[in-house]
């Protein structure tokens, strides 16, 4: 077997190992919460005879293995449960809000990610000059801003004092494409301002530790120009860092924007989360926390397996 | 007609910040004058330090850190290249002047195919179409030497060994159809069989393609075989200048007659003596391998003397350091040490084996912890295996900084502020504080110059003789051996393919192994390389 293949499997088998051991953490850690869900869903006056009858019928007599089984068994077949407030299918309420998480965290990746490392290789290449000042000053203040402030900001900036957008990004299913890019255009530049910051650090650093290599000067001596040294010889060697930075920023975007959500009104996994969190929605809370496991743990294989596939000498042995 | 080189009275400065003071000046380079006309090879030698690179790189206006051209002119093709701009310059790099690096292996950029880098001047500076330059590259491969040319290029430089890579490099170098190659220490850091094929290719190259070169080296020896003239360097100034046949025969300055002469230390081996040292059919691996790095090796170093190990890298000489030492137990055979076996591993050797076994290594400057002072470094063994404490412990480490030929002054300093060959000074006198019966040098003198690595030898037979010390000295550079041996072992793929006292070792008829290596040291005389080849050659033929 080839042996980025075996590596990758590897990568595989050891990720889905991991969300097992995850999927049992945070079975036990809403379990172990104090309180009774019969109560809860209830309330206090509740009769004890109610109370039996429902944990009886929700299962909650059975001992914890058992019903973890149950629930994996379940997942593994695509079938959540119903939420324990409104009685609504958890796979369908979450595959509507996920699609809606997905496509935000696309947009502001699509923008941030190269926009990040643009700007990264345009500071190394100025390293120490005004150009690498002013990007990493301004970038600096925009991650140093609260996710809210910076929101709000932009909410002031671009729909009172330069009108071009609504200040609330509802999408609804069967809104067009267009329709639906111009409703998350804000909630998009600000989760942008967010995450520039630190890829473009990670370039500029990554880029700035490579070109102190002797092939760089080799390239300086070819007599190339500062920008083809950069993109030709030094970018190549300084990707796995950087890699590994823009999979943390992206698993951020999927999992960690429930503030930018909730300012925004924005219907997503995130805000769907938190409402269930306070309700003490158990089975809704482990779905939820569940897939953003899978999420994290999916998209650091992906950047263990690009990183692996990056590297010359594990893509083409001796 | 106008040489195509021609630097006058350059200076070079750079700024230097030493830990206590302020930043300041120091001249690199001063009064340097030099010209090369085309196709003709000029040598510039000298010691570390002396220069000679940041001259050959100022032939491209280029400085490495802060390196700074501050007075003079370097005139290429008749116009002084110092007025040219950033693009002027980057006009001129790569297709007037290209570079050949001393480690092909770190110069080449690991993430792309020796073939897009070989071609790439050619194409960024519009000099030739991918067609022809892919084909002229490929020529260049075949008249190097390399292998399967034709899809040489599609390698990556992992991929081929360092002998090969430098070749490439070469290859890079004349890709673009250059009037000039700056050659920096191409072959030194080449196993001495590596060494003479990568030479001959080199030489041939240039003649072929009548290209003219600056070659840069410390190497008398190397440099006299592929240059016409010879410019001596010493700290940055000119010492002497002339034909290589009037440099090597009859040099004028006492320091080029110091280079000359370099290899000239006298050591007639001594007699039979009981052996301190008994290496016994040892075979050893590393761990997760299944290949042999040292097979059934038998070896004995009498009291006193010097065993020298030879091979080229991945011999297995240094392995069988570690195996001594107990860093890597063997897999089968004993190791017999004043007497007594020694344990495989070092955690169940006493403290006595420890301190009868000490060892210094080549890179003098990571073996010494560079916060510490020299007094801490030496002191260290005198506290932990005689208990020598205070003004007790000061004293015996004056006695031995004196042993070492180094003053007073020393004590307190820190290893930074050291010279090379004053760092590996401290590492013998650490050593030698534990009163060892055996000390293993580990190409203790290869990362020096050759008048600092002839004052290491000299002091380590000295040392020798006053403390009845032995050495197990390992090495590839056969006029170390031949300095300063009682021993000769010669090690091939992790076998003693010739083991002897010196005399026998040196003295046909050889191995067809031992053979080479010898026969593959540059000496200092002109044709020198001519002769090797045209002599294998005859050989080979007659086979």
């Amino acid at each position: 077997m080839h042996p980025i293949l075996k590596l990758v499997v590897q990568r595989i088998a050891l990720g889905l190992l991991l969300l097992l051991a995850v999927s049992v953490l945070i079975y036990a850690g809403t379990e172990a919460l104090p309180g009774d869900v019969a109560q809860a869903i209830l309330g206090q006056s509740a009769t004890p005879e109610a109370l039996a009858n429902l944990r009886e019928s929700l299962g909650l007599n059975q001992p914890g293995y058992i019903r973890y089984f149950h629930w994996l068994g379940g997942v593994l077949t695509g079938d959540f449960g119903k939420a324990l407030t409104n009685g609504q299918d958890i796979g369908q309420a979450i595959a509507q809000r996920l699609g809606n998480t997905l496509f935000l965290a696309g947009c502001a990746a699509a923008i941030s990610v190269p926009l990040a490392i643009g700007l990264g290789l345009v500071a190394a290449r100025y390293n120490g000059r005004w150009p690498d000042k002013v990007i990493s000053g301004v970038t600096l203040s925009t991650i140093s801003l609260p996710e809210f402030v910076a929101a709000y900001f932009v909410i002031y900036l671009l729909t009172q004092v330069i009108p071009i957008f609504q200040p609330v990004a509802m999408v609804f299913p069967g809104m067009s494409f267009w329709a639906k890019l111009n409703a998350v255009a804000l909630p998009v530049i600000v989760l942008v301002l967010v995450v520039l910051a630190h890829m473009m650090r990670m370039t500029r650093a990554a880029i700035l530790n490579v070109m102190q290599s002797a092939y760089i000067e080799t390239a300086e001596l070819k007599g190339l120009s500062p920008m083809r040294v950069i993109w030709k010889h030094a970018l190549p060697n300084a990707v796995a860092p950087i890699i590994s930075v823009v999979v943390l920023n992206l698993a951020y975007l999927v999992v960690g924007v429930v503030v930018v959500e909730v300012v925004f009104g924005y219907n997503a996994l995130g805000q769907y989360l938190v409402d269930h969190v306070a309700k003490r929605d158990l089975p809704v809370v482990q779905a939820v926390g569940l897939i953003f496991a899978a999420v994290y743990i999916g998209l650091n294989i992906l950047a263990d397996v690009l990183a692996i596939v990056a590297n010359p000498r594990l893509r083409h042995p001796k | 007609m106008p040489d195509l080189l021609d630097i006058r009275n350059l200076r070079i400065e750079a700024t230097s910040y030493p830990p206590d003071g302020p930043p300041r000046d120091v001249v690199l380079v001063d009064d340097v004058s030099v010209s090369v006309a085309k196709g003709r090879v000029l040598g510039l030698i000298g010691e570390s330090g002396a220069g000679k690179s940041t001259i050959g790189l100022s032939a491209m206006a280029y400085g490495r850190g802060g390196v700074r051209l501050t007075g003079g002119q370097v005139l290429l093709n008749g116009r002084d290249i110092r007025g040219l701009g950033a693009a002027g310059l980057r006009e001129l790099r790569g297709r007037e002047v290209t570079y050949v690096a001393q480690s092909a292996a770190a110069a080449f950029n690991p993430a792309q195919r020796l073939m897009e880098q070989v071609i790439e001047t050619s194409l960024t500076h519009g000099l030739m179409g991918r067609a022809e330059a892919e084909a002229r590259a490929v020529g260049l491969f075949r008249k190097l030497g390399l292998p399967n040319p034709e899809t040489f290029g599609n390698r990556y430089p992992h991929q081929v060994s360092g002998g090969q890579l430098q070749r490439a490099m070469t290859a890079m170098a004349l890709c673009p159809k250059p009037d000039l190659v700056i050659f920096d220490e191409p072959t030194t850091a080449l196993d001495v069989t590596t060494q003479i094929d990568v030479l001959a290719a080199i030489k041939d190259a240039i003649r072929d393609t009548g290209v003219a070169a600056l070659y840069i080296t410390h190497d008398l020896a190397v440099v006299a075989q592929v240059a016409d003239d010879i410019l001596v360097l010493r700290h940055g100034k000119k010492v002497e200048y002339g034909t290589v046949a009037e440099i090597i025969t009859a040099p004028k300055e006492a320091y080029t007659q110091a280079l000359v002469s370099v290899r000239s230390i006298d050591h007639v081996e001594k007699g039979e003596a009981p052996s301190v040292l008994s290496i016994q059919q040892v075979t050893a691996r590393y761990r997760g391998t299944n290949f042999d790095v040292l097979k059934n090796v038998t070896l004995d170093l009498p009291a006193g003397q010097t065993l020298a190990v030879v091979g080229e890298s991945g011999s297995g000489k240094s392995t069988l350091a570690r195996v001594i030492t107990g860093l890597l137990p063997p897999g089968r055979g004993k190791i017999v040490f004043g007497g007594r076996t020694l344990s495989p591993d070092l955690q169940s050797r006493t403290k006595d084996d420890l301190r009868e076994l000490q060892m210094i290594y080549q890179m003098a400057d990571v073996a010494m912890n560079p916060r510490q002072t020299v007094g801490t470094i030496i002191g260290r063994p005198l506290e932990f295996y005689f208990g020598l404490k205070g003004e007790a412990k000061r004293r015996r480490v004056q006695e031995l900084l004196d042993q070492i030929e180094m003053g007073k002054g020393y004590i307190d300093r820190y290893p930074a502020e050291l010279s090379g060959g004053q760092k590996q000074r401290v590492c013998i006198a650490r050593a030698l504080a534990a009163k060892p019966k055996l000390i293993i040098c580990d190409e203790v003198t290869s990362a020096l110059d050759p008048l600092v690595a002839d004052g290491i030898l000299k002091l380590l037979l000295n040392l020798q003789a006053q403390e009845h010390v032995a050495y197990l000295f390992i090495t590839h550079d056969l006029a170390t051996v031949k300095a300063i041996a009682d021993r000769i072992a010669v090690m091939y793929r992790g076998e003693v393919v010739r083991y002897g006292t010196k005399t026998d070792v040196l003295t046909p008829p050889f191995d067809d192994y031992t053979d080479l290596l010898l026969s593959s040291v540059p000496e200092m005389e002109l044709g020198w390389l001519e002769s090797v080849l045209a002599h294998r050659k005859m050989e080979s033929a007659g086979n």
